[in-house]
């Protein structure tokens, strides 16, 4: 790996930019996890429509001490708020609006990407690990796009962006886009292509570290 | 006169034989029904089949029934979270089942076993180890995965308010898997904070109409968990 002077976007930065692409008006699912950040920096200026799997469309931010309502929570099973024209409905119906194609974004997390889109987000060959998949595969399928947000490099320094993924799957090529510390990268017809990369940091050090090929746009 | 009002939480659950299946609402512990599940602990019929979202967390709901040692199976989606110590130990030391079901499969499945479906092709889940040996369609250039119904000889679900005829009310995300999991049982039992008198509810309000519940208990306000 090359010794070069960059800093990788911090989770918050990641966040930043996701939540600057979302569209005004758009119908948004945030997984759980590390894309909750996004929820934090939606634009003032959009009207932007966060759905809980658990139920609510119109999702607001967390409660202060005093508003805290334990029968009103989100996939994380935190204490949340409900917007002015927000509603609750029950569990059917919400997950027709995932399957459905209802929903124009969903952010999850990641554990591999693969180069035609495939997902791995919900269990790693680890024998002793609990396995659970939640909405995970709803949302893959059912979404009209799948962003997902993670690091570009596990701790032991393997790539999250591969060929073909070896963990097992969530969805078929579902992914369009991924938001890394590392940049971020569309998936395309023709591969990984980097889309913005973090100042100081060039395609060729991205594709050294990545270990496989990303394309300029 | 119709009324499936009972006095307790005992008599609700009183005739729930071992070997049953229990379909039992909530999510993490928004519509859990505690109260049924301490009287079903009370009651200590074994080897159940439980289904429900979660697995339990901290020691008291799903977790103390697990706890307890009356499960021997666990149909759900999402079993592991931050206090899923009860499951997490049962599971690893090999004495609980896991049937790990994607949440739109699980809520779809019990949504057929209640509405009188055979099976149904769904999306979710194909080309994952989740429809490793099921059967696979292509419909209009899509692939889908079939699954079958689930249904249960109990239903314990959590509601807001109710009147004599079971007519039940929802509050906010306490709602749920409450409704869909009243259709799909044999016997459904609805814990709700009070029983209000015939017609009181709004007939637009109500959520879930009477047919689909055969038993339900006032347990007043206690503070959600």
């Amino acid at each position: 790996m090359s010794d070069i002077a960059f800093t990788p976007w911090t989770r918050a930065e990641m966040a930043q930019r996701i939540a600057a692409d979302i569209p005004d008006g758009a119908i948004v699912n945030i997984g759980i996890g590390m894309p909750e950040l996004v929820a934090d920096f939606l634009p003032q200026d959009k009207e932007i429509l966060l759905h809980s799997e658990n139920g609510i469309l119109g999702m607001g931010p967390k409660p202060s001490p005093n508003e805290v309502d334990y029968d009103l929570i989100n996939a994380g099973k935190q204490p949340v708020t409900l917007l002015d024209g927000g509603a609750f409905f029950d569990h059917s119906l919400s997950f027709a609006m995932m399957r459905g194609g209802h929903l124009d974004i969903a952010i999850l997390g990641a554990f591999q990407v693969a180069v035609n889109g495939d997902l791995a987000n919900w269990a790693t060959n680890d024998p002793n690990a609990i396995p659970a998949v939640g909405g995970a595969m709803d949302l893959a399928v059912g979404a009209r796009n799948v962003f997902v947000m993670m690091e570009l490099l596990t701790k032991k320094g393997d790539s999250k962006l591969v060929e073909h993924c070896t963990y097992p799957l969530t969805g078929l090529g579902c992914v369009s886009r991924v938001y890394t510390d590392h940049g971020v990268i569309d998936i395309t017809p023709e591969g990984f292509v980097a889309r913005t990369l973090p100042p100081g940091l060039s395609l060729d050090d991205l594709n050294a570290r990545a270990g496989i090929a990303i394309r300029a746009s | 006169m119709i009324d499936k009002t009972r006095p307790d939480t005992q008599s609700c659950v009183a005739d729930i034989p071992d070997g049953a299946t229990l379909l039992v609402g909530g999510f993490g512990g928004a519509g859990m029904p505690h109260e049924l599940i301490e009287a079903v602990i009370a009651r200590a019929p074994k080897d159940l089949t439980i289904i429900s979202n979660n697995a339990g967390n901290g020691t008291t709901g799903l977790a103390a029934l697990l706890a307890a040692g009356l499960v021997k199976k666990v149909v759900c989606s999402f079993p592991r979270q931050a206090d899923s110590f009860v499951f997490d130990k049962l599971y690893r030391e090999g004495r609980l089942e896991l049937e790990l079901v994607p949440q739109g499969n699980l809520v779809e499945r019990i949504r057929a076993g209640g509405a009188g479906i055979g099976a149904f092709f769904t999306p979710t889940g194909y080309g994952t180890p989740i429809a490793a040996g099921k059967e696979t369609r292509q419909i209009d250039g899509r692939n889908y995965v079939l699954e079958y119904p689930l249904k249960a000889d109990f239903a314990l679900i959590k509601a807001h308010r109710g009147d004599r005829w079971g007519n039940l009310t929802y509050r906010k995300t306490a709602r749920n898997f409450g409704p869909v999991m009243a259709t799909a049982a044999t016997v459904t039992v609805a814990q709700v904070e009070d029983i209000v008198p015939l017609g009181t509810l709004d007939p637009e309000d109500i959520v879930t109409p009477g047919v689909f519940v055969d038993r339900l208990v006032a347990i007043g306000t206690g503070a959600a968990q």
